[in-house]
């Protein structure tokens, strides 16, 4: 078949590439200042915790026989603990633990809510209906619950069985959320187009419905973030989240959250005013990515960091 | 209905299976001086039904027969359960329902509000606060409530506010002064959940609202000859109210998990300090207990936010 | 007509958003007023401005908004004026009606009450006083049993009772003027009639003008007395409707009037295409907006804006913004002088062969209507598609027309899906889908391929246009430098520029997409092409455009067409044989010239009759069938005929004794008029009507 001649040839109306899309999304997020600050701060944080130590003189297990309980100095800047620990090196050591888990944490649970609510909402029938019933049974056992019961069980073992419990009970509402939108997307003609072409199901919704959904995954995992520190901050504050001998922010705030009203405060107010400056700006920086990725994003996307 | 109740089924035998694999509280004797005799170990926690070498499903059949005539068993302590929670229940609840009712209310109030005033300097205020509260961990809120509390008792000179406690013994049952006591204790504990409530809410009823701002009957209010306010407060409003039946059952979870550490901070003695006693202590009955406590909780929320979407939306209401 | 003093006069007016990419400016120096009593009609695409401007003058514009020039209401100014002042006019003296009547009813509040509302607003009465007038209302919009439906909530009412309900609201408090904007747009044509029809009675009503805005040049031929075209913001010509409609003097009106379809023109009738898209909003560059699409552009064009100047040779009010409108005035000159013609459109029926590609017999389709989430209960039965028969050759165009909710959609889902029907049979090339393996089904996809109306949702906006291009290659194995190949050869067949490949469907307009799609759907050389409604979201100065193309295409390839549509006049321009379609059945079919000309059936004769013509002296003359009421539900269709509840000869001609037939009897098609034409119809009663 021989081409045909063109009767019209048409160039694009405007010149706005895929890279000026990521530009103008940077531009947006730029835009707001306050994002930015939350970027800089978490990065900051980050050298805070993972290069720091290598320039601070005391370790984080290291006890220092003259000075117990020694208040905030040039020798131990965030003062020490009645055992003769630096609280500095603690929290450096506390805060590296909470970043890895958040990150880690934040990856696994929006990826098991994007396979299962994107399987649910596409295949319908049996398979949607598991999984919804499922994701209302974990919501009516909340998973604070479920981890401190199971926490002795995993005394002694290795943190990360902890990272993929937290996980494991952080996805259902980002999954119903994608359910819905899968539900939506999957009436759109171009994924109408793609299964009347004879694209396999399993490659539609990893090729068409997932990537198109990539903003509100991207928001998510970043919020995500934020809700596992906090989520960690509150289990490990009871002794059911990370275990001695490691060591995060929720263990450091559980140990001396009772030095709080007495003159020895320095112990609790580091490491918790630390936490919330981490938190807040992982926030920010996530309704930042907000703005700029899905700048028409109602409720949907409106999951805030609600997990304590 | 039929769902409801079978997710609560499933929710407390989940919770007992949970709790009879990963409690184990043999360990408890085990640090005793002298160590008990193992026959004496066995006979007593048989005796409460907490024998491991009793097959589990047999311990389940057991305590499930227990829970089907209203006896949800023995505490570690050889207590019995259902009164422990008589004395605790009432305790949480007070809080829960104070929390959750004034921060839903205010953070509702404070979303709209803040909507409509979008991008003004008050809306920028709203939003930055609600992310500061969101930020910070329960714990760490209760402490600084709690500190704050003490520091402003020391400013004025009186004990306005108290951060221990539930009352202060002595006082005659429902007198005058103890009603007030009980307030003046109840005061900082509540405020953490309604600050969270209100950072929850708020954010939501913002969305919520602003995604109705714009929407075309909020136009045709004020093409019949509605002033913006009037056309915001009777349409936009009542329709932005919406969604908001549906974050109730996902904040009521939430908001018992924060009375678990308002409990341990101000020193309740509620259902939420119980579960981390029980937990400690190894105690799988109370623990399943408190398990069906917070399904019937949440399911109860789940209703509720039901009974709210379906009288707010009719278009659910006849379908 | 004659009163002196103009009921609204707008001046100058032009509204500005700021944008990320810089001001948009919406509408730039819009002039026009309005008499008492008259309708003045603001016809544009979508982004003129029209919209925006009768916003404007009623002040409900976002306050970030700039707003300049001025709009006098009798006399009196109402820009800048405060929300307070303007709330005691809007809905009082000056009423609107929005396009979508669902969004534009409070989910929350019963119609009545929101009526009741619009009354006590402005007058002080009763609560109950306002319910009863609200209730009064609505039974002057003709809605059955108005207290009753009062009650009801606005997701209870269909498309055409909800804006019904509308023109109720708009017309509580006797207003002077009734701004209607895109009043018809969402609806059917048959209940656009009626919208139409009680607009025009509102007018009688309450002695109100109207200025009325849409789209579609057919709608407004037959409704306004004095017009305004916008393009880009501005206005390009303006002046009585005939003067406009038989005299414009401009490129883009007659452009425009040139590429509409008509259902009164023979199949065949060249459409003359405007090419390109309407300009961005933001950094204007000077001169005339339509510089770049105009074939008679001079350098002048590009440097200096042209205002709008007096036309001398027709009526008193004629104004055109065009450099060489003088010229085009005194030549005479037409769409066909202007614009270039479009290839050679003689039809080639000798290529039709008698080999069908797609033959559908006796299909149904039919849905369970379930209630509860948990435990579903079957509550029903929706005949979505009750029993059809359809047939394409070889080279051949079929037009599958109806409303919505005729089952059109279903119909080509059913055939997209290749899947066992539940009852009937669909056979693509010779071979029933039942009895095919998933290995034969997918390799019969090949062979049938799909446009669908909305070339936005329609391709993945991720993907740049080669990926596009060569999803349906990939997926049938085609190799890698085969592919490449045909991606550029693709482009060029369907008039993109082939160094586009890597650009993302984004930096394309509305045309260009659906361009990309027909490109796409054409990739595995397939004998059949399902066109589901693929020009209805176009903007009209391109529709032309891509019919064109679908034409050369099937002339140059030899395709089949299945094309879907709701507007008759497109249908009635591109196939060769037509069927329409009523509530899950086919109720009339046959070659397209004796559909059109001689409609057999009441309901084709109803639908021809609404669509609405280009033409203000026809569409004066013409006498409109008005369809009564709704679709019924498919769920519970009517026994006997099922258009009997709306049909105009049973409710009219018919004596008791024929009536009874329709009631008892289901009419099947069955031949009508010269023996041997395959034309058919479903009534008892079919006869030839003519097309008025
Ligand atoms: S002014 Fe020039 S470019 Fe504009 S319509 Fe007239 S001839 Fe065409
Ligand atoms: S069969 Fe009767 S009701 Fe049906 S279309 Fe014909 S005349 Fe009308």
């Amino acid at each position: 078949m021989a081409s045909l001649p063109s009767p019209i040839v048409e160039s694009p109306v405007e010149t706005t590439g895929n890279d000026s899309r990521f530009r103008l999304i940077l531009r947006r997020f730029l835009r707001r200042r306050l994002a930015i600050a939350g970027l800089s701060v978490v990065l900051l944080l980050f050298a805070f915790a993972y290069i720091g130590p290598h320039f601070y003189k005391w370790r984080y297990d290291q006890i220092d026989f003259e000075a117990f309980l020694q208040h905030p100095s040039a020798t131990h800047w965030f003062g020490t603990t009645q055992n003769g620990f630096d609280m500095l090196a603690l929290t450096m050591r506390g805060m590296q633990k909470s970043l890895i888990i958040g990150l880690i944490g934040a990856v696994l649970s929006t990826g098991i809510a994007a396979v299962a609510g994107a399987t649910a909402g596409y295949f319908a029938g049996w398979a949607d209906r598991a999984i919804v019933a499922l994701i209302d049974l974990i919501l009516v056992l909340p998973g604070f619950l479920i981890i401190a019961i199971l926490s002795p069980a995993f005394h002694g073992r290795t943190w990360l069985i902890f990272v993929v419990l937290l996980a494991a009970f952080q996805w259902m509402i980002t999954a119903r959320v994608i359910r819905s939108m899968t539900l939506s997307m999957k009436e759109r003609e171009f994924v109408y187009a793609a299964r009347f072409m004879g694209v396999p199901d399993w490659k539609i919704i990893f090729r068409h419905i997932l990537p198109n959904m990539s903003s509100f995954l991207i928001i998510d995992a970043t919020i995500n973030v934020s809700s596992l520190i906090l989520a960690e901050v509150g289990l490990s504050f009871f002794g059911f989240g990370v275990q001695p001998p490691d060591i995060s922010l929720g263990t450091l705030i559980g140990d001396h959250w009772e030095s709080a009203q007495t003159a020895n405060g320095y112990q609790f107010y580091f490491p918790a005013i630390l936490l919330v400056v981490l938190v807040l700006s992982v926030n920010l920086v996530g309704d930042g990515l907000r703005d700029a990725l899905d700048p028409n994003a109602g409720t949907a996307a409106g999951k805030g960091a609600g997990s304590k | 209905m039929v769902y409801l109740a079978f997710l609560v089924l499933i929710a407390t035998s989940a919770t007992y299976f949970l709790a009879a694999a990963a409690l184990n509280p043999r360990s408890n004797f085990a640090g005793r001086n002298p160590p008990p005799p193992p026959a004496v170990i066995d006979a007593q926690l048989t005796s409460l039904n907490l024998n491991d070498k009793t097959p589990i499903l047999v311990r389940f059949g057991r305590w499930a027969d227990g829970v089907l005539h209203g006896n949800l068993g023995l505490t570690i302590d050889h207590d019995s359960v259902n009164a422990e929670m008589g004395r605790r229940v009432g305790v949480s609840l007070r809080l829960l329902l104070i929390g959750s009712l004034l921060g839903s209310l205010c953070g509702i109030a404070a979303g709209a509000w803040s909507a409509v005033k979008q991008y003004q300097l008050s809306d920028h205020a709203m939003t930055l606060l609600s992310f500061a509260i969101l930020s910070v961990p329960t714990v760490v809120l209760a402490v600084f409530l709690a500190n704050a509390g003490a520091s402003f008792n020391d400013a004025i000179g009186h004990r306005l506010v108290y951060n221990t406690g539930e009352y202060t013994p002595g006082l005659e049952a429902w007198s005058g002064a103890d009603v007030v006591n009980r307030l003046q204790h109840l005061v900082l504990p509540s405020l953490v959940l309604i600050l969270q409530g209100l950072a929850f809410y708020s954010r939501y009823q913002r969305n919520s609202m602003l995604d109705v701002l714009g929407s075309d009957f909020v136009r045709t209010a004020q093409a019949k000859g509605l002033r913006r306010s009037q056309a915001l407060i009777r349409h936009a409003l009542r329709t932005a109210l919406i969604p908001m039946g549906t974050f109730f059952a996902y904040e009521f979870a939430l908001i018992f998990i924060g009375s678990i550490f308002v409990e341990k901070i101000f020193s309740w003695h509620g259902m939420g300090e119980w579960f981390v006693q029980s937990i400690q202590k190894n105690d799988v009955n109370a623990t399943a207990a408190i398990g069906m406590f917070v399904a019937v909780l949440v399911l109860f929320a789940g209703f509720l936010s039901d009974v709210v979407t379906v009288t707010l939306d009719p278009r659910i209401r006849r379908a | 007509m004659t009163q002196s003093r103009p009921l609204l006069e707008v001046k100058s007016l032009s509204v500005t958003f700021p944008s990320e990419a810089g001001p948009v400016e919406a509408v730039r120096g819009l002039s026009y007023h309005v008499m008492p009593g008259e309708v003045m009609g603001i016809a544009g695409e979508s982004g003129s401005g029209k919209s925006v401007s009768s916003l404007a003058v009623m002040g409900l514009l976002p306050r970030r908004a700039r707003i300049a020039g001025s709009v006098r209401f009798e006399g009196e100014e109402l820009l800048g004026r405060g929300d307070k002042d303007l709330s005691a006019i809007r809905g009082g003296k000056i009423a609107m009606i929005f396009q979508d009547p669902l969004s534009a009813l409070t989910p929350v509040y019963t119609v009545g009450d929101q009526i009741a509302e619009a009354v006590q607003v402005h007058q002080t009465v009763s609560k109950q006083a306002a319910m009863d007038r609200a209730v009064e209302l609505l039974n002057l919009a003709g809605i059955p049993n108005p207290r009753e439906r009062a009650r009801a909530f606005p997701h209870e009412f269909s498309g055409g009772m909800r804006q019904r309900a509308m023109i109720a609201m708009a017309i509580a408090n006797n207003p002077k003027l009734i701004i209607a904007d895109e009043p018809t747009t969402a609806l059917d044509v048959t209940i656009q009639a009626q919208i139409l029809d009680l607009l025009l009675k509102a007018k009688e009503a309450t002695g109100a003008a109207i200025v009325m805005i849409t789209h579609d040049l057919g709608v407004m031929a037959g409704f306004a007395d004095r017009l305004t075209i916008m393009y880009a913001g501005k206005p390009l010509e303006a002046g009585a409707v005939d003067d406009l409609y038989y005299r414009p003097r401009m490129p883009y009106t007659i452009g425009l009037l040139g590429s509409i379809p008509r259902i009164d023109a023979a199949p065949g009738t060249p459409l003359t295409p405007i090419e390109g898209s309407p300009p961005s909003l933001t950094n204007l560059p000077p001169g005339c907006p339509f510089t770049p699409r105009c074939p008679m552009r001079v350098d002048l064009c590009r440097k200096v804006e042209p205002d709008l100047v007096r036309m001398n040779g027709s009526g008193e009010e004629h104004f055109a913004a065009c450099h060489r409108s003088a010229e085009i005035e005194q030549k005479n000159l037409t769409g066909l002088d202007i614009f270039p013609a479009p290839a050679d459109r003689t039809r080639d029926f000798s290529r039709v062969s008698d080999v069908p590609v797609l033959r559908i017999t006796g299909l149904k389709k039919h849905y369970p209507m379930v209630r509860g989430a948990i435990l579903h209960r079957r509550i029903g039965t929706i005949q979505a598609v009750d029993g059809i028969d359809l047939e394409i050759r070889e080279g051949e165009t079929l037009g599958l027309v109806g409303e919505s909710g005729c089952g059109k959609t279903t119909t080509i889902m059913e055939i997209l899906s290749l899947a066992r029907p539940s009852s009937g049979a669909i056979e693509v090339l010779d071979r029933k889908t039942a009895g095919m393996t998933a290995q034969d089904r997918f390799q019969i996809r090949r062979e049938i391929s799909v446009v669908f109306q909305d070339p936005m949702a329609s391709i993945d906006p991720r993907m740049p246009i080669s990926d596009i291009l060569a999803e349906p290659m990939l997926t049938h194995g085609v190799p890698a430098d085969e592919r490449a190949r045909r991606i550029g050869e693709l482009l060029k067949m369907v008039g993109l520029r082939p160094e586009h490949t890597s650009r993302y469907p984004q930096e394309f307009s509305g045309g260009q997409r659906q361009r990309i799609c027909i490109a796409r759907a054409l990739a595995l050389k397939p004998k059949l092409l399902v066109l589901d409604e693929p020009v209805s979201a176009l903007d009209v100065s391109i529709r032309a455009g891509v019919l064109n193309l679908l034409e050369e295409l099937k002339a140059e390839l030899g395709l089949s067409y299945l094309f879907v549509a709701h507007d008759l006049s497109v249908v009635r321009h591109i196939s060769d044989r037509v069927a329409v379609m009523y509530l899950g059945r086919i109720v009339e079919t046959g070659e397209v010239n004796c559909v059109f000309n001689h409609p057999a059936h009441p309901y084709t004769q109803a639908l021809l009759s609404a669509a609405p013509l280009p033409d203000p002296r026809k569409e004066r003359a013409r006498r409109r069938i008005i369809l009564k009421g709704d679709l019924p539900s498919p769920a519970n269709p009517p026994s006997g005929c099922r258009f009997r509840t709306r049909c105009q000869k049973f409710a009219d001609e018919l004596n008791d004794q024929q009536r009874q037939k329709c009631i008892d009897v289901d009419p099947v098609l069955c031949e009508h008029g010269n023996a041997g034409s395959d034309h058919r119809a479903a009534c008892h009663y079919a006869e030839g009507g003519k097309l008025n």
